[in-house]
């Protein structure tokens, strides 16, 4: 037998950071389970007017490694302390149901939990979602993304534009031009002593500004606020405006929003109004329809702006109003880019006489889409549907 | 704390160490040491120890893991990390003091040993482990590479690979009847058994078994039967089913001898470490670190305590017998340790528990096997006269590969449709379905049809498929 003793190299040491690629490739992978979590996040946590950098804790059941193992039924042995008797607790029980197995062998329940901010979760959300059919509009157009671009190089400029190679060429022709060796046939730092560079010779990149036009639009948010509202109809529906309103403002850097609150008569109220102002009166849908309707012939004429109109309510209208609201949600079709109703029904009685999905059956516009809202996790699904870039493809 | 040792002073400890180890009789491979640090020992464990292995996401979920246990200070770090290998490669930290990595030292010398000469690890080359790992990560990264292939492909197929690499043959020493001898076996029992009173019996029916079936008898290489019987898996498809099954069953022998091989170095450390007869301040901390690693955890099975009180059971039943030993197995046939050496080479843990684990020293331990109970885990039985047996069954059903379900593959043509029919070979222990249906899908990404799983849930017979659209469970007709 003989030993060979390796000592401990800290350069080596320093180099040998060899899992960063699988840490990486495990980390977008949690990425994902986020993202797919997101419905079930949403619908737990209460994020609506919470400010953008609030921190949220999301838990993440650990990426897994699936295989045949044993469940929950499966008896495993331990070591007591001499004193053990029959019916004595030893724990808690794995609470993923995998067999508790003999020590050491068997693999850990993986729960991470990590902090992200409000910020990030809403573009994690948002990351494939748009506004359907944008179109091109004539006249003003939004400007989308304000960015720089390269062009060309200048003689002045700030030091971290510098182009070093650039500068360097210049000296070198310099000291050609000036009649001085080429830099190879010295010693290069007695050449450099002998040759410095020169304000003249110093090359800066120049960069203009690149602007990304986007077609007008306007997002039109119409909530039902009447009285039938009870506190899950209003919380559903304000977490819908909620995330839409999230939504169009981390998209688009220009989009116009729009709330209307109507119940038996609608007004325009602020972003504030809109989410925290109670309920009462009695429902005449129309009133809403017509509000948007007014205020797109007034500000967003349909021929210079995308128009997207989304409507949230119980359904519960005056019977005799149901005519005059499906002629205005067919006026609203006409000129909207996407027309969306969603119905919230927290009861989940799909019998309900007075439900406008039934009316609107008969709207028969390629731009209109009526949901049903039943519980937390279905607003997120319902935006999705509206705004998911396949929406239109089928 | 300033490191009051070098490496000279390390090696002149080894020095001494090997002399005492060969004087023991302890038969090692040349051994290597490289001293890390905590960073290369959090990415050696993500790779389980080896110099080279392939990249996949779950090394980097492994070194993440690791990292925030140790980071949290829920969990240390292990004081050396050694791997089968030929020379023996071990790594030891380098921010240890020097008692403990004299104890380390030692208790590597122990595990080499024990790599060397037990039976588990025969069939592997462990000179040439090293170079197949780096082999089988130079091909793996070679079809990342590949631009008809891609990360996400290999990815996939990894993934399922991983999900059945443990449905492998469990025990190499029996040998495998190729399919020729399969077929006799066959044929041979399907013979009706012989009958002295032929000529007055009626005659029996003969029925010719089915040789065309595949398998003829039960795989428990699930990836290798995959790989040499699925319909359309590319070269490089089949390549990485061998490299993953490569893997599993270079470490199969380790979880198979766990108990034994961490007690048996334990032994080794301790028995060493006296005979050194180190100073005082030294020997002190040897005691305690000693003692810290060979501790019982109360509740769970810790494999060195455990490993050490069996080895020091054997050598104690061999050298000072009790009489009432002597009346029930007659008296030992050799010392305590000709008989630890013979063990520590024809034993893995499931015979070794078997074989050395009495009632007096599972009383003496307090064993009791423990079972779920709304969401608690309660004793349900103890040493007791009546009950030892079943905790050490139990206790035998978990150890090593015990814990891993059994299945094998009955029929590659079920129904005449070539839908994959997989057994559960039940136990009274369930499967757990989410696990289950999961692993169906990645064998279902293998095998391209639909497959086909027979356990029993809750009592009854029930096929678990996938036919790559939906999950199924369907109760036996």
């Amino acid at each position: 037998m003989t030993t060979v003793f390796r000592s401990y190299s800290s350069s080596e040491a320093l180099h040998s950071d060899r899992s960063s690629g699988d840490r990486q490739r495990h980390r977008e992978k949690v990425r994902e389970a986020i993202r797919d979590n997101v419905a079930d996040l949403v619908a737990e946590q209460s994020i609506i007017g919470r400010s953008r950098d609030a921190v949220i804790k999301v838990p993440i059941r650990g990426i897994k490694e699936y295989r045949f193992v044993f469940g929950r039924n499966a008896a495993g042995v331990g070591q007591g302390q001499g004193d053990s008797k029959p019916g004595q607790v030893v724990g808690q029980a794995p609470k993923d149901g995998t067999a508790p197995g003999a020590a050491g062998d068997r693999p850990g329940v993986d729960y991470y939990e990590t902090d992200i901010t409000l910020d990030e979760l809403i573009e994690l959300m948002f990351e494939d979602l748009e506004l359907p059919n944008l179109e091109r509009k004539a006249l003003r157009e939004s400007i989308a993304q304000r960015a720089t671009k390269r062009k060309g190089y200048r003689r002045v400029g700030v030091q971290v534009h510098l182009d070093k190679k650039r500068t360097a060429k210049a000296r070198i022709r310099r000291r050609v031009a000036t009649g001085g060796a080429p830099a190879e046939s010295a010693a290069p730092e007695a050449a450099d002593a002998r040759f410095p560079f020169h304000a003249d010779d110093l090359r800066y990149r120049r960069r203009s500004p690149d602007i990304d036009y986007e077609s007008n639009a306007v997002v039109l948010c119409i909530m039902d606020t009447s009285g039938s509202m009870d506190t899950m109809k209003k919380y559903l529906a304000r977490s819908f405006f909620f995330l839409l309103y999230q939504f169009v403002r981390v998209r688009y850097m220009q989009v116009e929003v729009v709330f209307i609150a109507h119940d038996a008569t609608a007004r325009e109220v602020s972003e504030d109004a809109f989410y925290h102002k109670g309920e009462s009166g009695g429902t005449m849908i129309s009133s809403g329809y017509a509000k948007a309707l007014e205020i797109i012939e007034e500000r967003y004429h349909p021929s210079l702006w995308n128009v997207y109109a989304f409507h949230c309510s119980d359904g519960d209208n005056f019977d005799n109003d149901n005519a005059e609201a499906l002629k205005l949600a067919r006026q609203l079709c006409d000129v909207c880019n996407l027309f969306g109703y969603g119905e919230i029904r927290p009861d989940g009685r799909h019998w309900h006489s007075d439900s406008m999905l039934k009316l609107f059956k008969s709207l028969d516009a390629d731009n209109f889409q009526a949901l049903r809202l039943e519980s937390k996790s279905d607003v997120w699904k319902s935006l999705k549907s509206f705004l998911s870039k396949e929406r239109l493809a089928n | 704390m300033a490191k009051s040792y070098d490496i000279a002073e390390l090696e002149r400890w080894d020095a001494r160490i090997r002399e005492k180890a060969e004087a023991f009789g302890l038969s090692c491979y040349t051994q290597e040491f490289e001293l890390c640090d905590h960073f290369q020992m959090l990415s050696l464990m993500a790779y389980s120890g080896m110099p080279s292995h392939y990249p996949h996401w779950s090394c980097g979920k492994a070194y993440e893991r690791q990292k925030t246990l140790y980071d949290h200070g829920v969990a240390g770090l292990p004081y050396e990390l050694v791997i089968n290998t030929d020379p023996c490669l071990a790594y030891l930290m380098r921010d240890n003091s020097l008692a403990l990595q004299v104890l380390t030292i030692a208790h590597v010398y122990g595990h080499n040993d024990f790599f060397k000469n037990n039976f588990s690890f025969r069939h592997l080359r462990a000179d040439l482990t090293v170079a197949t790992f780096k082999n089988h990560a130079d091909r793996v990264r070679d079809y990342i590479e590949d631009p008809s292939i891609g990360l996400r492909k290999v990815e996939e197929i990894l993934d399922a690979a991983h999900a059945l690499s443990q449905q492998c043959r469990r025990n190499p020493a029996i040998r495998r009847r190729d399919r020729a001898e399969q077929r006799q076996q066959a044929l041979r029992q399907a013979e009706p058994p012989p009958d002295p009173y032929r000529a007055i019996h009626r005659r029996p029916v003969y029925e010719p078994p089915q040789l065309d079936r595949v398998p003829l008898e039960p795989e428990e290489n699930l990836l290798l039967f995959i790989r040499d019987h699925a319909p359309q898996l590319a070269d490089w498809e089949k390549d990485l089913l061998t490299i993953a099954h490569e893997e599993a069953s270079y470490f199969l022998p380790q979880m198979e001898t766990k108990i034994m091989n961490e007690g048996w170095a334990s032994y080794w450390h301790r028995t060493i470490l006296n005979s050194l007869e180190l100073p005082a301040e030294l020997h002190l901390e040897f005691l305690v670190r000693h003692n810290q690693v060979v501790r019982p955890i109360a509740g769970e099975i810790n494999p060195y305590h455990l490993g050490l009180k069996l080895w020091d059971d054997i050598e104690r039943r061999c050298d000072r017998p009790t009489p009432a030993e002597i009346d029930e197995f007659g008296a030992p046939d050799c010392g305590g340790r000709e008989m630890m050496f013979r063990v520590r080479e024809v034993d893995r843990d499931v015979s070794f528990l078997r074989r050395f684990l009495t009632e007096t020293l599972m009383r003496e331990l307090d064993l009791f096997e423990y079972e779920p109970k709304n969401g608690k885990l309660v004793i349900s039985k103890v040493s007791s006269e009546d009950d030892w047996r079943a905790v050490k069954n139990t206790l035998l059903a978990n150890v090593g590969l015990g814990s891993v379900p059994v299945i094998r593959i009955i029929d590659a043509d079920f129904g005449g449709a070539r839908a994959l029919m997989l057994r559960h070979e039940h136990d009274d222990r369930e499967l757990l379905v989410e696990y289950a249906e999961k692993t169906l899908r990645h064998l279902y990404r293998l095998w391209g049809r639909k497959v086909v799983l027979e356990t029993r849930l809750g009592g009854d017979d029930v096929n678990l498929s996938f036919d790559g659209d939906k999950f199924a469970t369907a109760k036996q007709t």
